[in-house]
C-alpha cells in the first residue's frame, strides 16, 4: 500500500471546519483589521486604534506560546512550569538585533547600545558577534531556546524525570535564568533589559504600517501553529506521544523509546515560544528579566488550562479570555486582579478540567 | 540648689588645679596648640586622678586659663585630649570602664601612648582588656624609631587576626613603608599568619551563616516534606504559609506592644503557638477545600495551589499594606558573640538553629513516637494498605497537611527575625524548599535535614567566592545534575512501586 503523500495527510489532518474558521480568521487579521487600522480616518468609528492592533497582537504571541504549551502539555503529558524562559530568550535573541538597529540614535550616540556604554565596556562582547544581521537573529530567534530546550530536555527525559519533579526543575530553570540576566555582567541590559528600539531592516518600528505588518506575521504564526500542531497530533507521531501521556511504561514494552518522542516535541514547543516571543518584543517595545519569572510561566498553563488542554484551539480562546480579563483588571480594579486569577486557577481545576473548549462539547452533545 | 552645684564645681575645679602643676596649666593656656598638645600629654603622663579631672573639664570646656580666659580647642587637639583621657581612663577602677577605654585605643594610638600603655599592660588583670591593650600598645610602638621595638610590635601584632591589624601590616611590607629589612621580613610573616587567622573566621563565619540559612530551608522544606510525602501533592502555596506565620508574629508583636510594654521581649515566645496554629489553621482550610478534591492529579493540584497562593498574597497586601512590616528582634535577641576576631556570631542567628533543630526534634518523635506519626508513615509508605488495616487516611491527611502547614508557620516566626517580611517573602523562599525536597528526596526527614543544611552551607560559602547569584545558579545546575545521577533523591524510600 502506497503511503499518503505528506501535502495530502497535512491538509487532511485539519477537518473542513477548521480550514473555513481558518480562512475568515486570516481574512480578518490579513484584510480588514489593517485596512481598518490604516485606511479609516481616526475619526470614523469603524476606526481600529493603535491600541488595538497591538493588544490583539500581543494576545496572538501569547496564544502561539499558549499553543506550544498544549503540544507538551496536553498531548505528552509535560507540565512546563519555565515555557516563559523560551519565550523570554527568543525575545531577547530578537531584542540584540533591534539594540544594533538603534545604530548612534542611542543617548550616547555610540556604536554599542546604551547600557554597554554606561557600563564602561570599550566593544561588544562575544556572543552579540553578528548581531547586527537579520539573518543571524531570525537563526539565533530559532537556536537558541531550541538549543538549551535541547540539552535540558535531553538531560531531564533520559533519566526519566516527570510529572511534579519536571515541573519543577523548569521552574528552577527559569528562575535561575531570571537571576543571571538581571545580572549586568551577562550584558543583556541587566534589570532594564532592551528598550526604545528604533527600527527594524531600516524601517521604523512604530509606524502604522510597521505595526500592521507585525500583527499580521503574529497570525500568520498563529495560524501555521495550529495547523502543525494539528497535523502533528493526528499523525502516528502524535498517537506514539499520546501513549507515552497514558502509559509511558507499557509503550516502552512495545519498543517505543520516548526519549526522543519527548525531546522533540518539547524542543518544538521551545522554539515555537522563541518566535512568539521576537514576534512580541517589537510590538510592545520592551524585553526584560521579569519576562523569565516563574510567575509568568506559570501563568501560561493556566491560559492553556483554561482553553482546554488537548484541543489546540481552546488554548488558543484561553490565552485571549485571559488577557483580556487581565487588561481589564488591572484597569478598572487592580486590587482584584490576582484575586481573579488566583480563584480562576483553582475554579478550572477545581470545576473545569477541560476548560472552555470541554464545556463547548458539553453544550454540543446536550442538544 | 543650682547656685550650689556651680560652687561645688569650682571648687572640684580649683583643688585638681592645685594638685597639677601650675607651669603645665600655664601652658595649656598658651596660643600655640603644639604647645597645648605637650601639655596635655606631660599631665597625661602623670596618670594621677586629678590629672584625669583636669583633661576632663578641660574636654567639657569647663576648665578656665589661670588668667581667668577661656582655652580654645581645635579638632587635633581635642582628639589627642580624647586619646589622653582614654589612657587615663584604663587606670579605673570598674572593669567595664577600662574596657570601652581600651577599645577606643584601639585607633590612633599614637606613639606618645606607649609609655601609658605598657604602664597600664602591667597593672592590667582581666585577660579581655589585656588582649586590647597589648593590640594597642604594638599599635602604637610601629612608629617607634628603635627598629627592635617595631620588630616586636610587627610581631605582636600578627597575633591579632583583626582587619585593622592588617591594614596596619600591610605597608610595613613594603620598602616605602619601612626602612628596616629585619622588620619588613616579620611584618611579612606577620600579616600572613593574621591574613591565615582572618581566612578561617571568615569560612567560619560563612559556614555558620549557611548553617543558620539551611535551618530556615529546613523549617520551609520540612513541611514541604510531609505533604509531598503523604498526598504526593506539591503545596505551591507553602511559601504563603511561611508568610502567614511571620505576620501572625507581627500581630503578636503589635499586640504586646499595646497591651503588655513590658514583656515585649518575649513576644516571640508567644507568636510561636499563635504562628503555628494560624497557619496550620489556613492550610488544613486549603486542605479541605481545595487541595481535598484534586487527589491523583498533581499537575493540577500545583497550578490549584499557585492561584491559593495569588490570593493569599493579594490578602495580605489589602490587610497589612502592601510595604514590608517592621519587626523588631528582642533584646535578647540583637547582638553576638565573638568566640575568636573577626568572627562574630549573632544572636539572632543562633536562636533560629537552635530553633529549628528543637523543631526537628519535635517532628521526629511525632513522626516516629506517636501513633499519629505511624499514621502518617504508613499512609506515606502505602496509601491503599494503610487504608485496609483501618487507617482513615482522609482525616490523616487533613492532619499532616494542618502539620506541614504549622511547621511553615514556625518557619515564618524564625524567618522574621533576620528578613523582611512583606507579602511577596513566601515567595523567594518557595524554589529553594522545592529543591530540599528534590535533592533531599521524598518521605524520610533526614534527607530534607541534610539537604537543607548542605544547601544552605554551599549556597553561602559559593557567595563570599563568586557572588549571590552565580551561588543561586551554580547550585540550581548542580540539582539538576544530581538528579540525572539519583531521580529518587538522597534518601529514598526503599520499596517496589509501580505505575
Amino acid at each position: 500500500m502506497m503511503r499518503t503523500p505528506l501535502a495530502v495527510r497535512f491538509l487532511q489532518a485539519t477537518p473542513k471546519s477548521g480550514w473555513l474558521a481558518l480562512a475568515v480568521f486570516a481574512a480578518l487579521t490579513f484584510v480588514v483589521l489593517p485596512l481598518l487600522h490604516l485606511a479609516v480616518p481616526p475619526e470614523s468609528p469603524l476606526h481600529v486604534s493603535t491600541y488595538v492592533i497591538t493588544l490583539a497582537g500581543k494576545i496572538m504571541c501569547y496564544a502561539i506560546v499558549a499553543v506550544a504549551m498544549d503540544l507538551i502539555w496536553g498531548y505528552a503529558g509535560i507540565l512546563s512550569l519555565g515555557h516563559g524562559l523560551f519565550f523570554a530568550l527568543g525575545g531577547y535573541a530578537f531584542g540584540m538585533y533591534l539594540m544594533r538597529q538603534i545604530g548612534r540614535d542611542g543617548s550616547y550616540q555610540s556604536d554599542l547600545p546604551d547600557f554597554m556604554v554606561f557600563l564602561d565596556w570599550k566593544e561588544l562582547p562575544w556572543y552579540w558577534a553578528g548581531s547586527d544581521s537579520f539573518l543571524w537573529a531570525l537563526f539565533l530567534v530559532v537556536a537558541v531556546p531550541g538549543l538549551v530546550a535541547f540539552v535540558f530536555g535531553f538531560f531531564a527525559f533520559r533519566s526519566r524525570i516527570k510529572d511534579v519533579y519536571f515541573s519543577i526543575i523548569t521552574q528552577a530553570l527559569t528562575f535561575a535564568a531570571m537571576l543571571l540576566f538581571f545580572r549586568n555582567e551577562t550584558g543583556f541590559g541587566g534589570n532594564n533589559g532592551f528598550t526604545d528600539f528604533k527600527r527594524i531592516l531600516g524601517f521604523p518600528i512604530t509606524s502604522p504600517e510597521m505595526r500592521v505588518i507585525l500583527f499580521a506575521l503574529s497570525a500568520a504564526l498563529l495560524m501555521a501553529t495550529l495547523l502543525i500542531g494539528r497535523y502533528l497530533v493526528v499523525s502516528k507521531f502524535g498517537r506514539v506521544l499520546a501513549a507515552i501521556r497514558d502509559a509511558e511504561s507499557r509503550t516502552m514494552f512495545l519498543g517505543y523509546n520516548p526519549l526522543w518522542y519527548k525531546l522533540s516535541i518539547w524542543t518544538f514547543s521551545a522554539i515555537l515560544c522563541g518566535l512568539a516571543g521576537a514576534l512580541y518584543v517589537p510590538q510592545v517595545g520592551i524585553i526584560n528579566p521579569s519576562e523569565m519569572s516563574p510567575a509568568n510561566s506559570i501563568e501560561i498553563a493556566i491560559w492553556t488550562a483554561v482553553g482546554g488542554r488537548g484541543t489546540l484551539v481552546g488554548p488558543v480562546i484561553g490565552a485571549a479570555l485571559v488577557n483580556l480579563s487581565k487588561s481589564f483588571f488591572t484597569q478598572t480594579f487592580p486590587d482584584y486582579w490576582l484575586f481573579f486569577l488566583g480563584a480562576l486557577f483553582v475554579a478550572v481545576t477545581l470545576w473545569l478540567p477541560d476548560g472552555v473548549a470541554g464545556l463547548w462539547k458539553r453544550w454540543r452533545a446536550t442538544k | 540648689m543650682r547656685h550650689l552645684l556651680i560652687a561645688l564645681f569650682c571648687w572640684l575645679s580649683l583643688s585638681a588645679q592645685a594638685a597639677v602643676d601650675p607651669a603645665l596649666l600655664r601652658q595649656l593656656a598658651s596660643e600655640e596648640s603644639d604647645d597645648k598638645i605637650a601639655a596635655i600629654q606631660a599631665i597625661a603622663a602623670d596618670a594621677s586622678p586629678e590629672a584625669l579631672q583636669v583633661l576632663q573639664s578641660l574636654a567639657d570646656g569647663t576648665l578656665a586659663a589661670p588668667d581667668g580666659g577661656e582655652i580654645v580647642l581645635n579638632n587635633r587637639i581635642r582628639s589627642v585630649l580624647a586619646n589622653a583621657l582614654a589612657g587615663l581612663r584604663l587606670f579605673d577602677a570598674s572593669a567595664a570602664v577600662r574596657l570601652a577605654a581600651a577599645k577606643e585605643l584601639q585607633t590612633g594610638a599614637g606613639l606618645d601612648m606607649a609609655p601609658l600603655l605598657e604602664k597600664a599592660l602591667a597593672q592590667e588583670s582581666d585577660a579581655k582588656i589585656k588582649a586590647l591593650l597589648a593590640a594597642a600598645h604594638a599599635q602604637a610602638n610601629l612608629a617607634s624609631p628603635d627598629s627592635s621595638a617595631r620588630l616586636a610590635a610587627v610581631k605582636a601584632l600578627g597575633e591579632f587576626a583583626s582587619p585593622s591589624a592588617r591594614n596596619l601590616l600591610l605597608p610595613l611590607t613594603k620598602e616605602e613603608g619601612e626602612a628596616d629589612v629585619a622588620v619588613r621580613a616579620a611584618a611579612k610573616e606577620a600579616l600572613k599568619a593574621a591574613e591565615r587567622r582572618l581566612a578561617l573566621g571568615e569560612a567560619l563565619g560563612s559556614a555558620f551563616t549557611g548553617l543558620s540559612l539551611g535551618s530556615i530551608l529546613l523549617l520551609a522544606a520540612l513541611g514541604l516534606a510531609i505533604t509531598y510525602g503523604v498526598m504526593g501533592v506539591i503545596n505551591m502555596a507553602h511559601g504563603e504559609l511561611l508568610m502567614i506565620g511571620a505576620y501572625a508574629t507581627y500581630a503578636v508583636q503589635s499586640l504586646f506592644r499595646n497591651y503588655l510594654p513590658g514583656f515585649v521581649d518575649a513576644y516571640v515566645l508567644a507568636a510561636i503557638p499563635v504562628a503555628f496554629f494560624a497557619a496550620a489553621a489556613v492550610g488544613i482550610l486549603l486542605e479541605r477545600t481545595v487541595i481535598r478534591h484534586l487527589y491523583g492529579r498533581p499537575l493540577e493540584t500545583l497550578l490549584a495551589t499557585w492561584g491559593l497562593s495569588l490570593i493569599l498574597i493579594q490578602a495580605a497586601r489589602v490587610l497589612f499594606g502592601a510595604q514590608n512590616v517592621e519587626l523588631a528582634n528582642p533584646a535578647w535577641m540583637s547582638g553576638g558573640v565573638e568566640p575568636m576576631p573577626g568572627l562574630v556570631l549573632p544572636w539572632n542567628r543562633i536562636a533560629i538553629v537552635a530553633f529549628s533543630l528543637f523543631v526537628l526534634l519535635l517532628v521526629w518523635l511525632l513522626m516516629n513516637r506517636t501513633r499519629l506519626g505511624m499514621f502518617v508513615r504508613a499512609v506515606t509508605q502505602n496509601r491503599p494498605m494503610a487504608g485496609c488495616v483501618g487507617v482513615h487516611t482522609a482525616k490523616i491527611d487533613t492532619l499532616a497537611f494542618g502539620l506541614g502547614a504549622g511547621i511553615a508557620g514556625l518557619g515564618g516566626v524564625a524567618l522574621s527575625q533576620i528578613a523582611n517580611v512583606g507579602p511577596d517573602m513566601g515567595q523567594g523562599y518557595i524554589v529553594d524548599s522545592f529543591m530540599v525536597v528534590v535533592l533531599g528526596g521524598v518521605g524520610q526527614l533526614a534527607g530534607a535535614v541534610w539537604a537543607a543544611l548542605g544547601l544552605g552551607v554551599v549556597t553561602k560559602f559559593l557567595e563570599g567566592w563568586a557572588g549571590a547569584v552565580i551561588a543561586k545558579i551554580v547550585v540550581l545546575v548542580f540539582i539538576i545534575v544530581f538528579i540525572q545521577k539519583r531521580p529518587q533523591g538522597l534518601f529514598a524510600l526503599k520499596g517496589r512501586f509501580v505505575e
